[in-house]
């Protein structure tokens, strides 16, 4: 594919991209940035000469909304992840985050405690004494990223929907919304029908040992049947609510359900 | 004999005759500008992961960073999954499959090889497919299911975990799909070229004549 040139008489091809760049917010702008090159692609596909991003973005985003909705009324909720037997497990489990290990939060188990809040009837914080305490299962599932690459893990803990039901969490609420201890705070909605999924999990251990670092001590959420952003490491809170809070990914442009 | 242009005489000879409908036409097209975002919204895809020693050069990947990427795979892929399944359906209804991809022999298709690498092919008739052609094309709609199938069981590798299974596991389809598209890439290659050569194709799969 040749270069092509896409520019308009008078217009400053970088002055017009400078400008269209400020009206972008924060993140998006570092991420077009970051992903400038590919735009002679995109004007090339669309046939524009004036590059229409944001009307390109909201026609994408309408698409995605359209697919969650065909993906709700196709799909079964409930249907169970494949879990697979120890010997498949991937030795060594990749550490993955958007930061180094060395950069990754180092909490103080004594001192931790998970906060609830929210639409829930017991607002109290938990240590990890009393969710050590909780009933636990373990499974052995495949933990795909959006990035294409999977790994097979072991991990053991309290189903979620069990520990909402100990709460007296509001489960007709759209969302549990998870705040980590990651720099640049990370958090995540999970939509309410996939917190009630027998499967998704409080996470305390991996391959029977307490989580350790890398894999987000004290707790990690594990959702087998979403994608691994939808797995947060390092929870400090959980919050039962109506609100669509956004997410550290999902803000970013990654679809919020991705669900598989 | 050898024909790599269009002469008058040519065209005179056959002048109302419809080498490629119109429905076969419209697919085609929709089919190539599907075919074109979902491969460069996948190399996008690819490099956040790759597979192999080597990334895609940004200039041809679609979306500026992964999630732009996934946004146009998964709006892209409608446009292929709905006009490929038409395409099927039809091929299927209107004995076009039957009637210009097949029979495919090994002789034949040695034969047309033989011919092909010695530029002693003919193109005379454009309604009768060669046996490389009909071997490619018929390939290539095979490719083209695969790597749709791949690519649902890799999209809700949890609901169709049965699709990942008959593939093996869920690594193992994401090669497959890799292979896939790099098949269907060299098949681009060939099948534009041949287009160029054989000009009077390509009008055929614009104007039908």
């Amino acid at each position: 594919m040749a270069k092509r040139s896409f520019l308009i008489p008078g217009v400053d091809k970088r002055l017009l991209i400078k400008d269209s760049i400020k009206t972008m917010p924060d993140v998006t702008r570092r991420r077009f940035i970051a992903g400038g090159a590919s735009l002679g692609a995109l004007t090339l596909l669309t046939g524009c000469d004036v590059i229409d991003s944001s009307s390109a973005e909201e026609m994408l985003k309408q698409v995605s909304k359209f697919n969650d909705a065909v993906q709700a009324f196709i799909f079964n909720p409930d249907a169970l992840a494949p879990t697979f037997p120890e010997s498949a497990i991937t030795k060594p489990f990749p550490f993955n985050a958007y930061y180094d290990l060395d950069d990754a939060p180092d909490v103080a188990g004594a001192d931790w405690k998970l906060e609830v809040r929210g639409l829930v009837d017991n607002k109290k914080s938990w240590t990890l004494d009393e969710l050590y305490k909780l009933p636990e299962v373990t499974q052995i599932t495949r933990h795909i990223c959006v990035e294409g690459w999977s790994a097979i893990g072991s991990w053991t803990g309290t189903p979620l929907r069990d520990f909402l039901k100990l709460i007296g969490a509001d489960t007709r609420a759209k969302y549990v919304w998870f705040q980590c201890a990651d720099k640049d705070g990370y958090n995540s909605p999970l939509d309410m029908r996939s917190a009630l999924h027998p499967q998704t999990q409080m996470t305390f251990k991996y391959a029977n040992e307490i989580l350790p670092r890398a894999y987000g001590f004290p707790m990690k959420i594990r959702v087998p049947t979403k994608l691994g952003f939808k797995n947060p490491k390092y929870v400090v809170s959980m919050e039962v609510t109506n609100d669509y809070k956004g997410g550290y990914w999902e803000d970013q442009g990654y679809n919020s359900f991705s669900g598989s | 004999m050898s024909s790599l242009t269009v002469t008058d005489e040519q065209v005179s000879a056959a002048p109302g005759k419809v080498i490629q409908p119109a429905w076969v036409r419209v697919m085609h097209w929709v089919n190539a500008l599907a075919m074109i975002l979902m491969i460069l919204s996948g190399w996008q895809i690819y490099n956040a992961s790759p597979l192999f020693g080597f990334s895609f050069p940004r200039e041809y990947t679609l979306g500026g960073w992964l999630g732009g990427g996934l946004l146009w795979h998964f709006a892209a892929m409608w446009l292929l999954m709905i006009n490929g399944l038409a395409y099927l359906i039809m091929g299927f209804a209107t004995g076009r499959f039957r009637k210009k991809l097949f029979p495919i022999t090994p002789s034949g298709v040695l034969h047309d090889v033989r011919a092909a690498l010695t530029f002693k092919l003919g193109h005379d008739d454009l309604t009768v497919y060669n046996y490389v052609q009909r071997l490619l094309y018929a390939g290539i709609i095979v490719v083209g299911v695969l790597i749709v199938l791949t690519g649902l069981g890799m999209w809700k590798p949890v609901q169709l975990h049965w699709l990942v299974t008959l593939f093996g596991d869920y690594p193992t389809a994401r090669y497959i799909h890799f292979f896939c598209m790099a098949a269907i890439c060299a098949f681009l290659v060939v099948h534009v070229l041949l287009a160029l050569l054989v000009p009077k194709s390509l009008r055929a799969m614009i104007i039908g004549r």
